[in-house]
């Protein structure tokens, strides 16, 4: 179904080694994961049985975006540092690239091939974390309202809005977009690193680090740019870092959205453009450095 | 290697004109109240080495909601200094989570501070009362802090209010927490009443009580009536006010 979509909407090289690369992706078994999403997701829901409901919902959606967050992160660096590694090792790249396959096709095969893939998995998270929503919240309706039976209607009404202003959120949706982003701009960043690395493990290595530094890109710019007495060199250092590394920060809304922070359109609109002016210079970078590369 | 160099201006390029939109993006989501976490001396002493690079590696809110599992188990042993411990690194994590500044206010103020008032380890009356002022000291601090990052959470108000009232006996502070939380969206209508309720009990403010619940008790639904004249009838004691000018013999003589 995916490799048909990306056919249907990419010159054909492209789609096909994306939907190769897809295929690829699924046979690595990399969806086993969502096991122990699932495990997570309840066994924190047996455990929540003790707290409040209010307790129990915010709980639920900590763990289960911040395990989305851990999942599609991990899937988009590990993932995409095993692709070219791979081809080379099997020597599939030199069957591919031999025919009238330009290298900046093939990677952006590959990077789509990465995308589709996270974008399922977050895709399957996020039903199986509105399923366990959704069913609790209905189990914790249908206990307040046996529990209320006798109360006043409006005292039941309040009790049920209540439930479920806890559970559902507006703003959990476009919180799972910006997760795919972040995972997708990770997978960028890592075949931007793939693109020179001559080793799997160093690119596995050197985009983890890469992550956290871009959680850290926003401190690091504050400190270039508002701290008054710095040795020039510490201020060249710090601003090098604020140019190369992504402000990975800036797309790490779930944490606010999850306590109930509303996310305004004049916030979502320019995290989002900004999001895909990363994944195309990433891959601009990445395919110029990988065209001037031996295999 | 022209390529190469070609890249490495790409990317410095694309760095220099995204700061900009960056610094704005980020100004225009603290206003808007997304936190960012800094790494600062305390929140590593707080959150252990671990927790610290899983704090500033975007999983704040999975490691409040573990730390806040780990303060329920340390509630139920009664480990009082843990859970305080705990609940300071929770609230320093997701600052923009009402409930986890209400309940640990509650679990400081109330659980903890009853737990040091009945303490059988301690003989000394005073020492026990000091602990537990201590306790609740630490509840009001979590809520204030909480309200600091929370200002439209009327919640937060309210239980400060409640505290105030309950635990302090200062009612005119807690007046004023009450009207507070009612002045906010989604403010239910009851804190309006408890507001005027504890202004009653404000020593000076018994007049200005008498006023507002006079007139509150003309636009009110009849189910809250009742205890709005009790009130009233207990500032009438209060105030000396005449027998005519009463609200059961003005309810008598409707044409007063």
């Amino acid at each position: 179904m995916n490799g048909f979509l990306l056919r249907l909407s990419l010159p054909s090289r492209v789609s096909a080694i994306a939907a190769t690369t897809f295929t690829e992706l699924v046979r690595m078994k990399v969806f086993y994961f969502l096991f122990f999403f699932a495990l997570l997701l309840i066994g924190n829901s047996a455990f929540m049985a003790k707290l409040s409901f209010q307790e129990e919902m915010q709980m639920l959606k900590d763990v289960s975006l911040g395990a989305m967050n851990l999942f599609s992160s991990l899937l988009a660096i590990l993932g995409t540092s095993l692709l070219l590694p791979k081809d080379i090792e099997e020597k599939t790249i030199y069957t591919i690239l031999s025919k009238p396959v330009p290298r900046y096709e093939y990677l952006l095969g590959k990077l789509l091939g990465m995308f589709s893939l996270l974008f399922l998995s977050l895709l399957l998270m996020s039903a199986l974390f509105f399923a366990v929503l959704w069913f609790r919240e209905q189990s914790l309706i249908a206990s307040t309202s046996l529990q209320l039976a006798a109360s006043p209607p409006e005292e039941l009404q309040s009790a049920i809005a209540s439930i479920r202003s806890s559970t559902f959120n507006q703003n959990l949706l476009p919180g799972i977009g910006i997760l795919f982003l972040k995972s997708a701009i990770l997978a960028s960043m890592t075949l931007l690193i793939s693109a020179f690395s001559t080793s799997g493990i160093f690119t596995m290595i050197a985009s983890t680090a890469a992550y956290f530094i871009g959680h850290l890109q926003a401190t690091a710019r504050d400190f270039w740019l508002e701290s008054p007495a710095q040795h020039p060199l510490a201020k060249g250092f710090l601003a090098f870092v604020s140019f190369v590394f992504p402000d990975l920060q800036l797309f790490s809304l779930s944490d606010d959205i999850v306590a109930g922070t509303p996310l305004p359109a004049h916030i979502l609109e320019p995290i989002l453009l900004l999001g895909c002016a990363y994944l195309a210079a990433y891959y601009i970078v990445a395919s110029l450095i990988f065209s001037t590369r031996e295999l | 290697m022209t390529r190469w160099l070609l890249a490495c201006v790409i990317l410095l390029g694309f760095g220099i004109l995204r700061t900009p939109l960056e610094i704005r993006i980020d100004k225009e989501k603290q206003t808007a109240g997304f936190s960012r976490p800094s790494p600062s001396k305390e929140l590593r002493e707080q959150l252990g080495q671990s927790g610290f690079l899983a704090a500033l590696g975007g999983f704040r809110s999975m490691l409040a909601a573990v730390l806040w599992i780990d303060a329920h188990a340390a509630w139920e042993r009664t480990e009082w200094g843990r859970m305080a411990a705990l609940f300071q690194a929770v609230t320093t994590l997701q600052p923009r989570s009402p409930l986890y500044w209400d309940m640990a206010s509650w679990h400081m103020a109330w659980n903890a501070g009853s737990a040091a008032y009945q303490n059988p380890d301690q003989p000394s009356e005073a020492l026990r009362l000091r602990a537990q002022k201590q306790y609740w000291d630490l509840g009001k601090d979590f809520l204030q802090r909480g309200i600091l990052n929370n200002p439209n959470e009327f919640s937060l108000y309210e239980r400060l209010a409640i505290l105030e009232r309950d635990k302090y006996q200062d009612f005119c502070a807690a007046a004023k927490n009450f009207d507070a939380a009612a002045s906010l969206p989604g403010a239910p209508e009851y804190l309006k009443r408890f507001a005027l309720y504890s202004l009653a009990l404000c020593p000076g403010k018994e007049k200005e009580a008498y006023e507002k619940l006079r007139s509150l008790a003309g636009e009110t639904d009849s189910r809250h009536l009742p205890g709005i004249l009790h009130h009233l009838q207990q500032l009438e004691e209060k105030l000396g006010i005449p027998k005519e000018k009463r609200v059961n013999s003005q309810k008598k003589n409707p044409g007063n």
